[in-house]
């Protein structure tokens, strides 16, 4: 890991435990619960993107199986939640290996249309196996999750455990982007073929990728679970699966820091522009959540045509521009 | 008489499945289209036939316009989305890497949606048949006007495509393109235009597809997503690029899909087109009517 990024940890935990003290809304708290689950699937999809350059439409299906786990495993059995999170992960993870193994063998166009598949199949199987998941109606009454005998059931503890959870899949993540792991991946993204020829064996690091990411997002799911205690099949369908995509897209696929940021902005926005929209509401603005979709696919649209390396790269760039502009003015003025 | 009523069954699921399929099959042109010119697959392609449904639902059921007329205002307006499409979000791109392409369709698809659900709300639309409700009987099973009416426009285009293709200059000149641009582009084909004109021409057909279909289905807006993965499958098992192939393929996947959800489940009815998309996919992803040679998996 390089030194940026345990400075950019050390902010993250600061703010984290610094956002309680400033906002006192519960509602605004279980929102940036979510967008910790947000953030936990996104790292693991931009690890997949991003470093192995293999794209998923399908990662909303993990995320489910990680929900329904824990639902169906705390409720019908009635099994630990922490049981049923490590059983939803070692199943997500079965799974991608399952549907992994042949699908990365395909590129581009076909692994997207693949990946779609499966999740649209996931999300009709989240539907119609009534018996099992409770079809349109989902499964109710799932315990909250405890740690060390603290059970996690205000909004306030599971801001902090999610978030914690958050920093220790970035830390992980980090510190695998800069291991031989990471390295072999960045090879592959560049040319798979050179990286053949090198000795890195890249079909293997890619199912690794991509098991590691359904991980993510299944513990994500499972965590939402807890959270929310009642799962239907809504959030789960092919467009959440896009949403995740656009998160990373839009923040910087290249750049974990950047899959954090994107998912931090587009979890938030809709909230931001429905409050904004209250506060111009006398000047006859308002913002409905219809519009969500519109926002999202116009953001996506407009990073990937102008910025297409996303936002985080985009500062960066036009930092690095402005100071060679100011570096330059003062040679000339020196001079 | 049991004998008799199964048979009934099994005729009254491929009359289904044909109806279903028809549409894959239209849409998966639509797919072979765009990929023969550029290699993109276009993810807004089921979003072309949502947008011809509705449009067409508040053309005919609310202003009230002639259906003839309100059906050829609709394909020319989703043309023009198709051609905004292409000049607007894949144009521009350069470079055309594949992960930013698919972002970009994906991205179009969204706004697309949003703006069919802003604009028609999320309900679903219903539209009057063509030619009345009142069903034919062929062999104890029945079949609905509207359904005839989509083989015979399937049939028409079909033919439509086979004469473009082969008998037109401009025609020629997109397959020219397809089997290699930079040649064409020699021989003082506009390979830019022959794009743009992929586009439009694959947003019409989406349109079309979408029209005939809107009376039996009532449209709504999410709609497009599944019709786009299930068009997308009927393009793989054709052997994607191959739109003959693409054609008996669309109502191949319609007629298994119709039996799977008659025989099988009910409920996974949608799965079953996902499913044999996978299974192609992962066991011959050149297509069952492609030889593996012959399918170039263009990837820019």
């Amino acid at each position: 890991m390089a030194q940026r990024d345990y400075f950019g940890l050390i902010i993250v935990a600061v703010i984290v435990t610094l956002i309680p003290r400033l906002i006192e809304n519960e509602y605004y708290i279980g929102i940036l619960v979510f967008t910790a689950l947000n953030c936990l699937t996104c790292m693991g999809l931009c690890l997949l993107m991003g470093y192995a350059g293999q794209i998923s439409l399908g990662h909303s299906a993990f995320y489910g199986i990680g929900a329904y786990a824990t639902g169906i495993l705390t409720v019908t059995l009635a099994w630990s939640p922490w049981i049923a999170l490590g059983a939803g992960a070692c199943f997500a993870a079965l799974v991608a290996v399952v549907v992994g193994v042949p699908s990365l063998r395909l590129k581009g166009h076909y692994l997207a249309m693949a990946t779609l598949g499966f999740g649209a199949i996931v999300h009709i199987v989240f539907v119609a196996a009534v018996d099992l998941t409770g079809g349109p109606n989902g499964i109710a009454r799932i315990p909250h999750l405890d740690l060390f005998g603290i059970e996690l059931s205000t909004d306030k503890s599971f801001f902090y455990f999610s978030w914690a959870v958050v920093i220790l899949g970035l830390f992980f993540a980090l510190n695998l982007i800069h291991s031989r792991v990471g390295r072999g991946l960045r090879a592959i993204h560049g040319s798979q073929d050179a990286a053949g020829s090198l000795g890195v064996n890249t079909a293997r690091y890619k199912i690794q990728i991509f098991i590691l990411s359904a991980v993510y997002a299944s513990v994500a799911g499972s965590l939402y679970a807890s959270f929310v205690n009642y799962i239907d099949p809504g959030p789960f369908d092919v467009m959440h699966s896009v949403l995740l995509v656009t998160m990373v897209a839009v923040g910087g696929m290249h750049n974990i820091w950047g899959a954090l940021i994107g998912a931090v902005l587009l979890s938030i926005l809709p909230e931001f522009l429905s409050e904004l929209s209250d506060y111009f509401g006398g000047v006859g603005i308002s913002y409905n959540p219809d519009y969500d979709m519109l926002i999202y696919g116009g953001i996506l649209l407009a990073i990937m045509l102008f910025l297409p390396g996303g936002l985080v790269e985009g500062i960066r760039n036009f930092l690095r521009f402005s100071f060679n502009a100011v570096a330059k003015i003062k040679r000339r003025a020196f001079s | 008489m049991s004998s008799g009523g199964s048979f009934t069954d099994l005729l009254q699921f491929i009359f289904m499945g044909l109806q279903r399929g028809s549409i894959y099959a239209m849409v998966a042109m639509g797919f072979n289209m765009i990929y023969n010119s550029t290699g993109i697959i276009n993810l807004a392609q089921g979003e072309f036939v949502v947008l011809g449904g509705l449009m067409m639902v508040s053309l005919t059921m609310s202003a009230n316009i002639s259906l003839p007329l309100a059906f050829v205002i609709t394909v020319f307006f989703v043309t023009i989305v198709g051609i905004l499409m292409e000049r607007f979000t894949i144009n521009p791109v350069k470079p055309p890497t594949v992960m930013r392409l698919i972002i970009i369709t994906v991205a179009v698809s969204i706004l697309l949606k949003g703006s069919a659900m802003c604009f028609w709300g999320k309900e679903s639309h219903y539209m009057k048949h063509f030619s009345g409700t009142e069903p034919f009987e062929i062999m104890g099973a029945t079949i609905l006007p509207q359904t005839l009416w989509i083989f015979g426009i399937l049939i028409i285009i079909v033919a439509a495509f086979i004469y473009f293709f082969n008998f037109t200059m401009t025609g020629k000149s997109m397959r020219a393109c397809s089997i290699n641009r930079d040649a064409a582009r020699l021989a003082g084909i506009n390979d830019r235009k022959m794009v743009m004109l992929s586009f439009a021409l694959s947003a019409g057909i989406g349109a079309i597809a979408g029209i005939i279909v809107t009376p039996i289905i009532q449209m709504d807006y999410s709609r497009g997503a599944l019709l786009g993965i299930k068009g997308f499958g009927a393009a793989v098992v054709g052997g994607l690029g191959n739109s003959i192939g693409a054609v008996v393929a669309g109502l191949l996947v319609g007629i298994l899909e119709a039996l799977g959800g008659g025989y099988i489940s009910s409920h996974y009815m949608d799965a079953f087109a996902l499913l044999i998309l996978l299974i192609v996919l992962f066991i011959r992803p050149s297509g069952i009517f492609g030889s593996r040679e012959a399918s170039r998996l263009k990837e820019f």
